[in-house]
């Protein structure tokens, strides 16, 4: 089944006692393509990922990943996938090599095979210099490439990365980036979390947004950005009837409207010509909006948009 | 079918590899090293020099106190399990096993494992000091095998004790909380005094507690002294508490990862 998506869910629901933390995830990830999950924390993102790597089992809905039943056949997906959890899964007391040859074995890889696999891993991620060295010596960062080079140990079908760059310094970050693409360059498929908005640009061909335990939106960095954009314009009315006005011509694109500040924001690529456009079309006769701003859309703007405006939604289905 | 061809072999190789790690863990933690080293040699040596005087057992002070202080050592040795345990627990390495398939069982084997070689290495340090302070026991190579079988099984079971508890505990303080408890368990025993030296109230228990016939099935055959049914009763307890223990940390640790 060659055709067969790496990871099929539906309905997935999971709760902690009365606590539900997912409310029916339904996502489907194209083989060798990334899909970002986005979120803040407790949106369920961390729950997703377990499930899926079957740590986790659903009280409700199913999931297939590399085309195996993540409850009914746990075995046959625990061999297809690798996992990088939140926490470092990494001992503290071991070296390096240590680490990679201990978990080479756990592979089923012979004793050589192991030594060879823990050395080129650590090569791949520059942790060469430290590999005879207790991972307690180790940055932030090198545990990160080391806890990353654990879980690519046996060439994984499908890989889950959950929160890969929190707390990483840019440097950092910038290596783990490097990472996932030379994964899907070998044809793997990435599932990872991350609280960044950047990060699931420059990573992901799926994003999708999560909240609440549920798939708020779903879409191309493209689309996504299309819906939210990727800069936020900030106005502020010159008086209360401009205010009204203003509001008035936004329609279902006013964000954040603060009647008190007289202020709204509306979506936009951050260009030039889009802003000079907007300003234009809401304000013609340039006595409405009495001052403007520019910055980058976070995430913060995208729930806002995408789950927080209740007219946004509407706006969403079209 | 390939799965189950597969397993049998690929289970034992885990428990290696586990194994391996948990040795490699245990000889790094030089903080615990030393705690389960240092502090029996320096309570053999406060018996044996500030209360030995005082106390009357019939022999020399320092060949009763010997195979109990051997106990304690063992005791103490076997219940930092629980603290690995949880360490493992609370960390992400567990779900990285698990996503690998890799069973509890041999996590936990390798803990137990790991637990039960560096118990024989303490106990034989334990007996060279007591060796230098004048412990002479009397004992023929079958007696000192059956001593060092009787103490290895019930370092084996303590271990799997241990681990149940630290599948319990959900922070390194709790499982430092349990360690605690089982170094003290050798008090109200025949480890340090005689029993009947304690107050009536406490007979009952001190006589039936689980170290009270492994203490006596040490002495008497590492001294050449009848042992009576202590070795069969030791034998007892320590196949219980194993076949609770391991029943148990395989039920608590289904239920802990659900």
């Amino acid at each position: 089944m060659p055709h067969e998506p790496a990871i099929e869910a539906s309905g997935l629901e999971k709760s902690y006692g009365e606590v539900p933390v997912l409310g029916g995830v339904d996502l489907t990830v194209a083989r060798g393509s990334v899909y970002a999950l986005l979120g803040p924390n407790g949106a369920g993102k961390t729950t997703t990922v377990r499930v899926l790597a079957t740590l986790l089992r659903p009280d409700a809905g199913t999931a297939r990943v590399a085309g195996h039943d993540v409850v009914r056949e746990r075995a046959k997906v625990r061999r297809a996938i690798g996992l990088t959890g939140q926490d470092t899964a990494i001992d503290e007391l071991q070296t390096g090599a240590e680490n990679l040859r201990m978990m080479a074995r756990l592979c089923r890889l012979s004793r050589r095979a192991a030594r060879a696999r823990a050395i080129e891993l650590l090569e791949r991620f520059d942790l060469t210099g430290a590999a005879d060295r207790r991972v307690a010596t180790y940055s932030g960062g090198m545990r990160r490439r080391l806890d990353l080079a654990a879980g690519l140990i046996v060439r994984p079908e499908v890989i889950f990365l959950d929160e890969p760059t929190t707390g990483l310094d840019p440097r950092s970050r910038q290596a783990v980036w490097e990472v996932v693409t030379g994964l899907t360059r070998d044809g793997v498929t990435v599932f990872l979390t991350t609280q960044y908005l950047e990060e699931a640009d420059r990573l992901a061909d799926t994003v999708a947004v999560m909240d609440g335990g549920k798939l708020a939106a779903e879409g191309s960095p493209a689309e996504l950005k299309h819906q939210v954009a990727g800069h936020r314009l900030d106005l502020t009315a010159a008086d209360r009837g401009a205010f009204d006005e203003l509001l008035a011509a936004l329609g279902s694109r006013a964000v954040a409207p603060a009647g008190e500040r007289l202020a709204v924001s509306v979506a936009t690529d951050g260009s030039a010509g889009h802003v000079r456009a907007l300003l234009d079309e809401l304000d013609p006769a340039r006595r409405v909006i009495a001052r403007f701003a520019v910055h980058s859309a976070t995430l913060d703007d995208v729930f806002l948009a995408l789950t927080g405006h209740p007219t946004e939604k509407e706006t969403a289905g079209v | 079918m390939s799965e189950l061809a597969l397993r049998p072999p690929s289970l034992i190789g885990d428990v290696r590899a586990m194994i391996g790690r948990s040795v490699r863990l245990s000889a790094r933690n030089v903080d615990a090293l030393v705690t389960a080293l240092a502090l029996p040699i320096m309570l053999m040596l406060l018996f044996v020099y500030l209360f030995g005087g005082a106390i009357d057992t019939g022999t020399a002070y320092v060949t009763y106190v010997v195979p109990g202080v051997i106990l304690l050592c063992a005791g103490f040795g076997s219940s930092l399990t629980a603290v690995a345990v949880t360490e493992d627990m609370k960390g992400g390495i567990m779900d990285r096993f698990r996503s690998m398939d890799v069973s509890g069982a041999a996590v936990l084997g390798g803990h137990v494992v790991a637990s039960i070689a560096r118990n024989l290495m303490s106990t034989v340090l334990v007996l060279a000091v007591a060796f230098l302070i004048g412990f002479r026991p009397h004992a023929d190579p079958l007696a000192w095998l059956a001593a060092v079988g009787v103490l290895a099984l019930f370092v084996l079971a303590l271990s799997w004790f241990s681990a149940a508890a630290g599948l319990i505990a959900r922070s390194a303080e709790a499982a430092g909380g349990f360690t605690f408890f089982v170094m003290f368990l050798p008090y109200p025993s025949s480890a340090f005094v005689p029993i009947d030296t304690m107050p009536s109230w406490l007979h009952g228990f001190a006589e039936h507690q689980p170290f009270t016939p492994v203490i006596e099935s040490m002495r008497g055959l590492l001294l050449g002294t009848p042992v009576g049914n202590a070795p069969w009763l030791a034998l007892a307890w320590c196949g219980g508490i194993l076949a609770v223990s391991v029943a148990a940390s395989g039920f608590l640790f289904h239920r802990r990862i659900r």
